[in-house]
């Protein structure tokens, strides 16, 4: 996964640490969102048919592509379950967190 | 400092030529100039008005020149009598025309002086376009310029080709008023 | 100084001289009266291989804008030219250029605003946009428009201030009109205007997310920058037209241009290309003894208000001619006027002049007028706080 790492914000203390413009440097991520979730969503990647639909519908990125097949990336998943109806065999179900 | 009213109709050249006697002025007689034309749309056809300043010093006035020490009427049929109140008191009027027995000489202290620039231009472009005849013409009655130096405008204005008969019309217009 | 070779052109040609001296990289242009020979000059001066720009025909001005804005965010020096409901149409896109702090520069032909229809001049365009965090300056003649396209790039792009520039010239008696024009060679430009080095920019190397939106913790921090720049530009625009004069012996004051002012007891502050016609008839008026000032006010904003206030400190009475009207108040230029007038310990009294709407000529005897009712005033006589000018007939007043 090429994800940036996670970096702590500095907080601007001076008017000098505001950027000129609203422009910064790309790709800069600061928090997790993995404390969302209630449920996580676990894929049966031996079933798996490697269509992407869920790559690609994540909203959070969170699905990465591996050589044939998916992988969540439980850091960033919110847990919202777009994956589990979009999944066009069914074989994302949704498990609640800390089973 | 001479103000010129040129008035023409759209297409004949009237603003063109109030550009010419401007470059001709800065250019080749290190004078200062403002050539503008009538603001707005402009049809071909309607009567349009181009404007010319001209002074030894530089010139900050922007409204519009009502009344023009001369006045260069470039088509018979746009004259009419009331084209005097657009001169200045001792102002001239120069008329394009074949015909100058029908209109005045003068009206008071204002004189007019006709050219049948439309023959010159016949002769010399080959084309019924007057504008740089009433240049020339303009130039032998006010003396605002030299000849040269609307000659040189005319040449630097235009391509080689187009400048040649026009630098004729500027000239023979200039020497049949200058006689 | 350097050789200049002298031109015949009118405003418009003159600002596309300007543009191609800059050597700017990217020009967008949506044609609109009166602005639309600049373009045309500059189109023409790509196809002749005399400007090498990235000539880009839009298909609106929101759209002139914001390529614009896209070009310049990728650090190119980048041009656009418009007018009177263009500006409106893009005004979505002025206040973004200047929040995103790119340093385009734009030409304003200073056109009145419908309805009624009407393409020719007067500057309620520009000054209904005040607010949307340009730099705002308003030239006299061709030769200043000139001179001030190349300084508005010097302005813009500096450090402290990356603000967008509006040049602004009346329509049709400034971009129509043909005068004199020095014009200094590429060499003598690029060594007054290096090349733009943009501090931020869209790089692959550097990736930026830019133009970002911002919550209430942060949001008030970015328009204090802003306000912060356009205050930075102050001494910048100084320190430009100092380097501009040294290198091509021209100047024209800074923010503004007292004429004839230091024992002027009346003073007529304008805006734009009435200034010429007001030096002359304050020219006329001395000659018959009259102790009369002009205060041409060149950047709106950054406002002068310092030297605005210095320079009416001794008038008795003053008055401002606006080529607008914001309806139910008073012309824009006077509200700014007057703000900056009371911090004096005197303040005389001060009258509006509306004139040249849509167009209508101002005359000589127009500013001689204003001039008389300014002597009413000193004299401690009523007047009317704004009063329309030259109007073509009679009211119930």
């Amino acid at each position: 996964m090429r994800r940036p790492p996670v970096r702590e914000y500095p907080r601007p203390n001076h008017i000098r640490d505001y950027p000129c413009g609203p422009h910064f440097q790309a790709g800069y991520i600061v928090d997790k969102a993995a404390g969302w979730r209630l449920e996580r969503p676990v894929i049966d990647v031996r079933q798996c048919i490697n269509c992407l639909r869920c790559y690609l519908a994540c909203p959070e990125g969170a699905i990465a592509r591996q050589a044939n097949k998916v992988e969540v990336d439980l850091e960033f998943c919110k847990g919202c379950g777009i994956c589990v109806h979009e999944c066009p065999k069914d074989l994302i179900h949704m498990t609640a967190e800390g089973t | 400092m001479i103000e010129v009213r040129w008035l023409g109709r759209g297409g004949q050249g009237g603003f063109t030529a109030s550009r010419l006697l401007g470059v001709a002025a800065v250019l080749f007689e290190n004078k200062y100039a403002q050539a503008f034309p009538s603001f707005g749309p402009e049809r071909r056809g309607a009567p349009v008005l181009g404007f010319t300043r001209i002074d030894d010093q530089k010139i900050t006035l922007r409204s519009e020149i009502k009344q023009g020490d001369y006045l260069v009427v470039m088509d018979e049929n746009l004259w009419s009598p009331r084209l005097w109140d657009d001169l200045k008191p001792n102002g001239l009027m120069l008329l394009n025309t074949s015909r100058p027995e029908r209109f005045p000489d003068a009206a008071g202290d204002r004189r007019l002086v006709t050219i049948d620039a439309l023959q010159i231009a016949r002769e010399t472009i080959g084309k019924p376009i007057v504008n740089t005849a009433m240049l020339g013409a303009l130039v032998a009655v006010s003396g605002i310029i030299s000849l040269e130096a609307a000659v040189q405008g005319v040449q630097k204005e235009m391509k080689p080709a187009l400048a040649k008969g026009n630098v004729a019309a500027v000239t023979r217009a200039y020497e049949r008023l200058s006689r | 100084m350097m050789k200049q070779q002298k031109y015949f052109v009118s405003g418009n040609e003159a600002v596309a001289l300007g543009v191609q001296r800059s050597r700017t990289q990217v020009v967008t242009a949506y044609p609109i009266t009166p602005q639309t020979v600049a373009m045309e000059r500059l189109s023409e001066m790509v196809a002749d291989g005399e400007l090498r720009t990235e000539f880009m025909l839009v298909e609106s001005e929101h759209s002139a804008l914001s390529a614009a804005m896209g070009a310049s965010a990728m650090g190119t020096r980048t041009f656009t030219a418009t007018s009177s409901q263009g500006l409106l149409y893009m005004a979505e896109c002025l206040h973004y250029a200047s929040g995103g702090r790119w340093p385009i520069v734009m030409m304003n032909a200073n056109r009145s605003v419908a309805l009624p229809w009407s393409i020719f001049g007067d500057q309620r365009d520009s000054l209904s946009l005040l607010d949307s965090g340009w730099i705002q300056v308003y030239v006299e003649d061709a030769q200043e428009a000139f001179d001030m396209i190349i300084q508005a790039f010097a302005i813009a792009e500096d450090e402290q201030v990356l603000t967008p520039v509006m040049v602004n010239l009346d329509g049709f008696t400034l971009t129509h009109t043909y005068e004199p024009v020095f014009v200094p060679t590429q060499e003598a430009v690029d060594a007054f205007l290096p090349p733009y080095q943009a501090p931020v920019k869209m790089d692959l190397d550097r990736p930026l997310n830019m133009a970002f939106s911002s919550t209430p913790p942060n949001n008030m921090e970015f328009k204090y920058q802003q306000h912060q720049a356009m205050e930075a530009a102050r001494p910048v625009i100084a320190q430009v037209e100092q380097a501009f004069h040294a290198h091509f012996g021209r100047a024209y004051g800074g923010l503004i241009d007292a004429y004839r002012c230091d024992d002027a007891e009346r003073i007529l502050v304008t805006v734009g290309t009435v200034t010429g016609t007001a030096r002359q008839a304050v020219d006329q008026l001395r000659e018959q003894g009259q102790k009369v000032g002009l205060l041409k006010i060149r950047f709106m904003r950054p406002f002068p208000h310092e030297e605005v206030a210095r320079a009416l400190r001794h008038a008795r009475a003053v008055g401002v001619l606006d080529r607008d009207i914001s309806f139910g108040y008073e012309g824009t230029v006077f509200t700014n006027v007057n703000s900056a007038l009371i911090g004096n310990k005197v303040v005389p009294p001060a009258l509006n002049f509306i004139a040249g709407l849509g167009g209508r000529d101002i005359g000589v005897e127009d500013i001689e007028k204003m001039f008389e009712r300014l002597a009413a005033a000193m004299d401690g006589k009523a007047a009317k706080r704004v009063e329309f000018i030259h109007l073509g007939v009679a009211t119930d007043e």
